[in-house]
């Protein structure tokens, strides 16, 4: 028999975390254990992304809970002498919350973990991803069997009907509903796919799942496929997330062997095999119609529905596409049913949510939220709120179909209703946080960039629309706005929504419209008064130092690659505007709030003499 | 390999259970084993090892193993701290593997404290 561990230590194996060296981390752990003859008493595991990236590489030891961070190969050591033998716990390592700068050893008391409630990610560090065992532990594959042979698909259709699940890919269509339209479409093939394509900029929500946890979209997809009748399954990967391939791949490889996929699964008579297909990066193949083109073979288009999915997708066979999120959510609702789901959440918008909470915050990572959470829990709380104590400006929410939301709608709990009244989606959970060094129309140019990129070019809307705005932001941010811009803006937006095939048209302009709807004053300074406010546009901004709060500190002197700026010691300082190149390096050093930004012309015109002979003085 | 079948989920789910159980932190009880430099000069190792295969060979899940540095009485190690849950802690003095099997049958299991092997029961006032 298999010795028993005396401590486990759950050492997080996400990508982000192997980027950051947890691999060899983990090598210099097994050494050092080998060395004292503690390999067999304590045991290292390696897990799928703990969630909190901006500290990793992230382990965890239980039982004492203890959370340590930024780990290196030479920490293994004093670890293994000083917690492992002595236990006496490495203060040093340990978690130290922003604010206070405390360790806070234990996990639960973590303000970025207390939040969370975890369902989705409901493995999420406690588990081997590349063992089935580890994955049964935990009850996997229970509801899979309980579906399998003692419910009929009716059942399970109603179960998860009741439980109010929506797909948490983003349009939030009721996961319930799209089974029994396919279950009740007669043929003699049928398609259960699976959503991996995760495209939006910096969101990494599926990946993590993928990775941490595949057995968890195998067994939703096994449930599924018994209530439509699938024949076959494929899971749509892009070629990118090569770990997260590897792991669903070994993942099928375990359940095939044990019977839990192929013929007859568990005695109950219901066959599936699930195959994975990687796509090449596109991000329009994550629009449904697209990505079954994709599977079989052909360029990845969309066609206008109807015909839906549901009757005619895959080789023109019914099939049902979920998210990646949404499979992983149904083996538990099978198990402790609609009710336990419901729990949680609003009523409309039942559950939890992953998002991938990214841009100017302190705890940068993936969490899970009960929806209905308002945003300002998840970007103060959670988020341990904006990076070097700036000012907050905006959240991005649904990546480039999404939008952007201002601080006065931070009270806005999330769920698929209230986000939308916004302007913005829930989408499948890219969550970007913008402090004040942000341009809203770089931002929103930034976005257009992307999918006038990732347009398909079938409808001309699409194609031709995208572009048209995008030139008119680039004018915008370059100095040649004009008047009339953001009215041309809004309606090239309204026409784009209104004329594309798919949902990449259809959502495109929403970055664009929500800033000009929050925003509108950035867009009328830089074409009005030549003017971008966060010295973001190079062509639109002046940089200038005020003399009655400068402290002559001379950070800014010395961060300037140009050598603009001079000044004696304990004296106002002056930048040469001949020299100055705008790369904003001084704005974003000074404490003081010193360094200002301006028009454009500021130092030509007449009426700014006065500001120039002061700053001259 | 041959197909599973619900029983086997079931038994798979079983024999991963102490593993588990430490993660995610279900426990009865709690055994310290102090092993500062002087602990282990006594012999810390030896009782730490004899309760490892103590609960491995009892197959229970729910006792936890750690271990700490220098309990302060140097003079009587090798020492241990048996704490069930919801009752105060024994602190055991003079150990050895003889002992800590004895002292893991009838206190751990059997939840009556060795009291020819105690030295006190409950804490010190820390802070």
């Amino acid at each position: 028999m298999e010795k028993r561990p005396r401590i486990t230590m759950m050492l997080c194996g996400g990508t982000g975390c192997i980027a950051g060296g947890s691999l060899k981390v983990k090598e210099a752990f097994e050494r050092e254990l080998s060395q004292q003859g503690l390999a067999d008493e304590i045991n290292i595991v390696l897990t799928g992304c703990n969630g909190f990236c901006a500290e990793g590489p992230i382990g965890i030891v239980y039982p004492d809970d203890i959370f340590y961070e930024k780990l290196t190969p030479d920490d293994a050591k004093i670890i293994v002498q000083e917690h492992f033998i002595k236990g006496r716990p490495v203060e040093r390592l340990m978690y130290k919350e922003p604010v206070k700068k405390h360790a806070i050893p234990v996990m639960n008391e973590i303000p970025f973990f207390k939040h969370q409630v975890l369902r989705a990610l409901r493995n999420k560090g406690l588990i081997d991803p590349e063992r089935i065992e580890d994955y049964i532990a935990r009850d996997g594959y229970m509801a899979a069997a309980k579906a399998l042979l003692e419910m009929t698909p009716e059942e399970i259709i109603r179960e998860v009907k009741n439980s109010g699940l929506r797909g948490r890919g983003g349009a939030g269509f009721p996961t319930g509903l799209k089974w029994e339209l396919c279950s009740k479409v007669k043929s003699d093939q049928k398609f259960i796919l699976c959503n991996g394509d995760e495209g939006d900029p910096g969101a990494f929500m599926d990946r993590s799942i993928m990775e941490g946890d595949p057995h968890s979209v195998l067994e939703g997809m096994i449930i599924a496929g018994k209530a439509i009748g699938a024949t076959k399954g494929y899971i749509y990967v892009r070629a990118e997330y090569p770990l997260a391939v590897k792991r669903l791949q070994i993942a099928i490889e375990q359940a095939r062997e044990r019977g839990l996929l192929g013929e007859d699964i568990l005695g109950s008579g219901y066959s599936l095999d699930i195959e994975i297909y990687q796509g090449a990066g596109a991000f329009v193949c994550g629009e449904e119609t697209a990505l079954m083109r994709s599977i079989e073979g052909k360029r990845g288009m969309p066609r206008p529905r109807p015909p839906f999915p549901v009757y005619k997708g895959l080789w023109d066979k019914p099939s049902v596409l979920n998210n990646v999120e949404t499979f992983a959510n149904v083996p538990p609702i099978i198990l402790h049913g609609a009710d336990w789901f419901k729990s949680l959440g609003t009523e409309k918008s039942t559950g939890t949510k992953v998002f991938a909470l990214t841009g100017a915050i302190n705890n940068v990572g993936l969490i899970e939220v009960p929806m209905g959470i308002p945003l300002r829990t998840i970007i103060y709380d959670i988020g341990g709120g904006i990076k070097k104590g700036r000012k907050f400006k905006a959240v991005q929410l649904g990546g480039p179909s999404g939008g952007c939301i201002p601080e006065h709608l931070l009270d806005t709990p999330v769920t698929y209703e209230d986000i939308v009244r916004t302007g913005a989606i829930v989408g499948s959970g890219g969550m970007v946080v913008m402090d004040d060094l942000n341009c809203m129309v770089s931002v929103a140019k930034f976005f257009l960039e992307f999918t006038t990129d990732e347009s398909c070019g079938k409808c001309t809307p699409c194609r031709i629309g995208t572009k048209v705005m995008l030139d008119i932001l680039t004018d915008i941010t370059e100095g040649r706005g004009k008047d009339g811009d953001i009215e041309t803006l809004e309606d090239l937006a309204n026409d784009i929504i209104a004329a594309s095939l798919c949902g990449l048209g259809q959502t495109a302009p929403n970055p664009v419209l929500t800033t000009i709807k929050y925003f509108r004053d950035e867009y009328e300074s830089h074409i009005y008064e030549k003017w971008c406010k966060a010295g973001v546009c190079r062509s639109l901004v002046t940089f200038y130092i005020d003399p009655s709060t400068c402290t002559g500190c001379g950070a800014c002197a010395r961060v300037c690659p140009q050598k603009a700026i001079s000044g004696e010691r304990k004296k106002p300082h002056s930048i040469d505007q001949s020299l100055c190149i705008k790369c904003r390096q001084c704005y974003e050093t000074c404490k003081f709030n010193s360094v200002k930004t301006g028009p454009r012309d500021m130092f030509k015109k007449e009426e700014n003499t006065e500001v120039l002979e002061e700053v001259k003085k | 390999m041959p197909k599973l079948t619900v029983e086997d989920l079931k038994k798979i789910k079983e024999q991963q259970r102490a593993a588990f159980s430490l993660r995610e932190g279900k426990f009865r009880a709690k055994v310290t084993v102090h092993m500062g430099t002087c602990g282990l000069a006594a012999g810390a190792r030896d009782v730490m090892d004899a309760l490892l295969e103590e609960i491995n060979n009892a197959n229970v899940t729910d006792v936890m193993v750690t271990t700490s540095g220098c309990a302060g009485l140097c003079a009587k190690e090798p020492m241990a701290t048996v704490e069930i849950q919801g009752e105060a802690p024994v602190k055991y003095v003079f150990l050895n593997k003889d002992k800590i099997r004895r002292i893991f049958k009838e206190h751990i299991l059997g939840g009556k404290p060795v009291e020819e092997y105690a030295l006190v029961v409950g804490s010190e006032t820390a802070y």
